[in-house]
């Protein structure tokens, strides 16, 4: 039966017919929905982890006692992850083992644009690049088969174009889940330095074996057509070259690391002159050039962001002295000025309300990441840095060291998620190295940024089923900190005074902000007005970056379709303004 | 039918542009084409822009719609269709619901809403339908089916059989809205 599915859809699907047994990961654009769709195959127990270094090694032990095991992420997440993933390479697996590395060229919704592909080499394992929806299920079985019969963890590394687009896939029936004997073996598990130059002897060998494999596998398809140029290439640019050069000879690697020198030469020998195309950076260009072979890659592309059949039709038409065919493009003279449409918290968002007193009170802000970072842009404006997810304490504390005039205006602030994702250790630092600072935990009871995925702290599994809930201020008081303290962040009142006693105070603290997502529960019925005769167009609520309080004709109203009746702007407003729409007016 | 019909869809997060889209590559598929679909839905979630791109035809590589390649783009909303009007080929078609939903900039009264948009349009492109689909959704009976209203004007344009439209709807909505999602398309497919 042949479906449509996403590329995330055809890796969960993928991993059925490959008989997975384990899964695991960590929510991350774009690689989310693997996990929210392979949980509709009940054979394949799935879990979210509180971040990806557990989910990876939950995966390791599912491998080693002898399950086929798939691990996601997106790209950044492999940064948090490579520690088990560097020795996982040496130990090798039992039950087939896959990485899934969702990277975002581009940054749709990333902080960084990293190529994983070198997490491949420097790793030393496979990695293979499908280029569509129904290479993603095949690639994904394919991999299994690697890893097991080349004992290594093998990487599937996908972009935003690939897990976000929809293709005819044709479903297979699953073998029965695969489930290997396990037996003990510490020379090959237990990583102690004399065992584990044994490994790295192995996995030398391994990628000589891997090399060989490279220059038969059908992942790798060598098409001859026109002799003029070649182009090597790999994953969505494939499909890009294809659009721009349909009659090209193509090198396409599905497995793009290791690279088999016999295939490469072979190729390049039949065509004139050789180019790579390939998104970000210079990967297989790089390994091509090693081998001693003059190709065009980078020169002609760009190492940021993402490229397009245009592109690649253009720059190899120029660079062949060949005219493009200039589309006739729709000039953009004379068309008014379009306003972006940048995103924003959500009406009835706890967040707004925290930010608001952080920029009222001119607080320093180290911040982290999820909806909440959201909180930098206009008119909050109440974010001083944002790195990585989990950085904002530590940064904190650094900053406090540095520069101890800053210390009473420092405030480290970070979602429920993030927290447990990698905010603990830091913590843990401040209290240990006697820090002064205050954390801000914005609890939401969700994992929101990334489609409100479950958390440690919501009580629920990713199967949706009941779990314990971790407490979080019961947590921080067990780490030692003394002042704990929950507020409820609609309170605006309560919530300022609450954040200048603890900055004030001359030791840890941590405020737990606590109040569902707007998307998960309304805070309160109906929708609020403003009492024209009162108000004095002061515009005080529009700093709350509402999207409900709008400027209309120089007057500032709420819109009642989007209002959430929060009240935080009845809070705001100095005159009395504002009330909730049907209650009466004093 | 041309032999690859590229669309793009765009509409201002929560409005079901990716429910559309799913719904027109079903289209595709029932009707034995080879279709891709691709969407950037990062921020759909608040209020963001999303769009879509929809490849059908005999064969096809890039998911990817670009500037200057689109026959049809299908707009949710008025200031959407005006953002994205330099990825249609110079005889293409636009359909446009005439909904308005403000940008912040716009809110926060640091950027205008351009008025006129329809007839800006309509100085630049070939082929124009706009219309108020969300008063014929609510008529319907559900201002939420307006995207689906605007569906039905597309299949009028595209030519595959009514019955294939209406089979597609029956895969992708959740059973309860269907027959509020039927009627809303069969109202868009009479209209124009
Ligand atoms: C290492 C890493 N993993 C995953 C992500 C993707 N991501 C961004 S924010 C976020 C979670 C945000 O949740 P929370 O802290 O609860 O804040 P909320 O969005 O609910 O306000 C995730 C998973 C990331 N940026 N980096
Ligand atoms: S999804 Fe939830 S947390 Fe994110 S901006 Fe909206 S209300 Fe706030």
């Amino acid at each position: 039966m042949k479906v449509l599915l996403t590329g995330n859809e055809a890796i969960a699907r993928g991993a059925y017919e490959a008989g997975v047994g384990v899964a695991a990961g960590y929510p991350g654009t774009p690689s989310t929905e693997i996990l929210e769709s392979i949980v509709q195959y009940p054979k394949i127990y799935s879990q979210w982890s509180p971040n990806e270094k557990v989910a990876f090694e939950v995966g390791v032990g599912a491998s080693i006692a002898g399950s086929r095991t798939l691990v996601t992420m997106k790209h950044v997440g492999v940064n948090v992850a490579a520690d088990p993933l560097l020795t996982f390479s040496y130990t090798g697996v039992n039950g087939g083992f896959v990485l899934v590395s969702a990277d975002d060229p581009g940054m749709h919704s990333s902080q960084n644009e990293q190529d994983n592909r070198r997490y491949g080499r420097l790793a030393k394992i496979p990695v293979l690049e499908p280029a569509d929806s129904r290479e993603a299920k095949e690639f994904v079985k394919k991999a299994f088969e690697i890893s097991e019969a080349f004992d290594t963890p093998v990487m599937l590394r996908i972009t935003t174009r690939i897990a976000h687009s929809q293709g005819m896939v044709e479903l297979a029936e699953p073998v029965p889940v695969v489930k290997k004997e396990y037996t003990k073996n510490a020379q090959k598990y237990v990583m102690i330095p004399a065992y584990g130059r044994i490994r790295h002897t192995v996995v030398e060998e391994r990628t000589e074996k891997l090399v060989q494999y490279a220059g038969e596998t059908e992942l790798n398809v060598t098409e001859i057509k026109d002799r003029k140029f070649g182009i090597i290439t790999s994953g969505i640019c494939y499909q890009y070259v294809k659009e721009a050069f349909p009659q090209a000879s193509i090198l396409k690697l599905g497995m793009t690391y290791p690279l088999s020198q016999k295939l490469v030469k072979d190729f390049a020998s039949q065509v004139d002159r050789v180019f790579v195309v390939e998104e970000l950076e210079p990967f297989l260009e790089e390994a091509v050039v090693t081998m001693g072979l003059k190709v065009d890659g980078k020169r002609l592309f760009s190492l940021i962001g993402e490229l397009s059949a245009k592109m690649v039709r253009e720059k190899i038409n120029r660079e062949l002295g060949l005219a493009s065919f200039p589309d006739e493009e729709r000039t953009r003279e004379g068309l008014p000025s379009i306003p972006a449409r940048p995103p924003v918290l959500c009406p009835g968002c706890p967040h707004r309300a925290v930010f608001y007193v952080l920029k009222k009170l001119k607080m320093v802000v180290t911040g982290d990441i999820g909806c909440y970072t959201l909180g930098a842009l206009p008119p909050l404006e109440a974010m001083d840095t944002t790195i990585c997810m989990g950085a904002s304490i530590g940064t904190a504390l650094g900053m406090e060291k540095s520069n101890p005039e800053l210390a009473k205006r420092i405030v480290a602030v970070i979602g429920d998620s993030t927290f447990f994702h990698s905010g603990i250790t830091g913590l843990v630092d401040m209290l240990y190295n006697k820090g002064k600072g205050t954390v801000l935990i914005l609890d939401n009871s969700t994992t929101a940024m990334t489609g409100h995925q479950q958390h440690p702290a919501t009580g629920k599994t990713l199967k949706n089923e009941p779990t314990a809930a971790v407490n979080i201020a019961g947590l921080v008081k067990g780490l030692g900190v003394k002042r704990v303290v929950e507020v409820d962040p609609f309170d605006l009142a309560h919530l300022e005074a609450i954040i200048k006693e603890e900055t004030a105070a001359e030791e840890v603290s941590v405020i737990i902000a606590k109040r569902p997502c707007a998307l998960l529960e309304k805070a309160a019925s109906g929708y609020m007005v403003i009492d024209e005769a009162k108000c004095i167009n002061c515009k005080q609520c529009m700093a709350l970056g509402c999207p409900a309080i709008a400027l209309r004709d120089g007057r500032v109203t709420i819109n009642p379709e989007i209002c959430n009746g929060c009240n935080l702007c009845t809070q705001v407003c100095k005159v009395g303004a504002i009330r909730r729409a049907g209650e009466d007016v004093e | 039918m041309l032999n690859k019909i590229n669309l793009l869809l765009v509409g201002v997060g929560g409005q079901g542009t990716i429910l559309a889209s799913k719904i027109l590559a079903e289209v595709a598929l029932l009707s034995g084409l080879d279709v891709k679909m691709s969407e950037i839905h990062g921020m759909a979630q608040r209020g963001g822009s999303v769009v879509t791109h929809v490849k059908m035809g005999d064969e096809i590589y890039s998911p990817l719609v670009e500037e200057g390649e689109a026959d049809i783009i299908l707009s949710f909303e008025q200031l959407e269709a005006l953002r994205w009007l330099s990825f249609l080929k110079p005889d293409g078609e636009i359909i446009t619901g005439t909904q308005v939903i403000e940008p912040v900039p716009v809110i926060m009264g640091k950027a205008v809403y351009p008025s006129g948009i329809v007839e800006t349009i309509q100085g630049r492109v070939q082929k124009l339908i706009s219309l108020d689909a969300l008063a014929v959704a609510t008529e319907c009976g559900n201002a939420k089916a307006s995207n689906v209203v605007l569906m039905g004007v597309l299949a009028r344009r595209l030519g595959f059989a009514k019955e294939i439209w209406l089979k597609a709807l029956e895969n992708k909505v959740p059973t309860k809205f269907l027959e509020i999602n039927k009627k809303a398309f069969t109202q868009g497919y009479e209209l124009v």
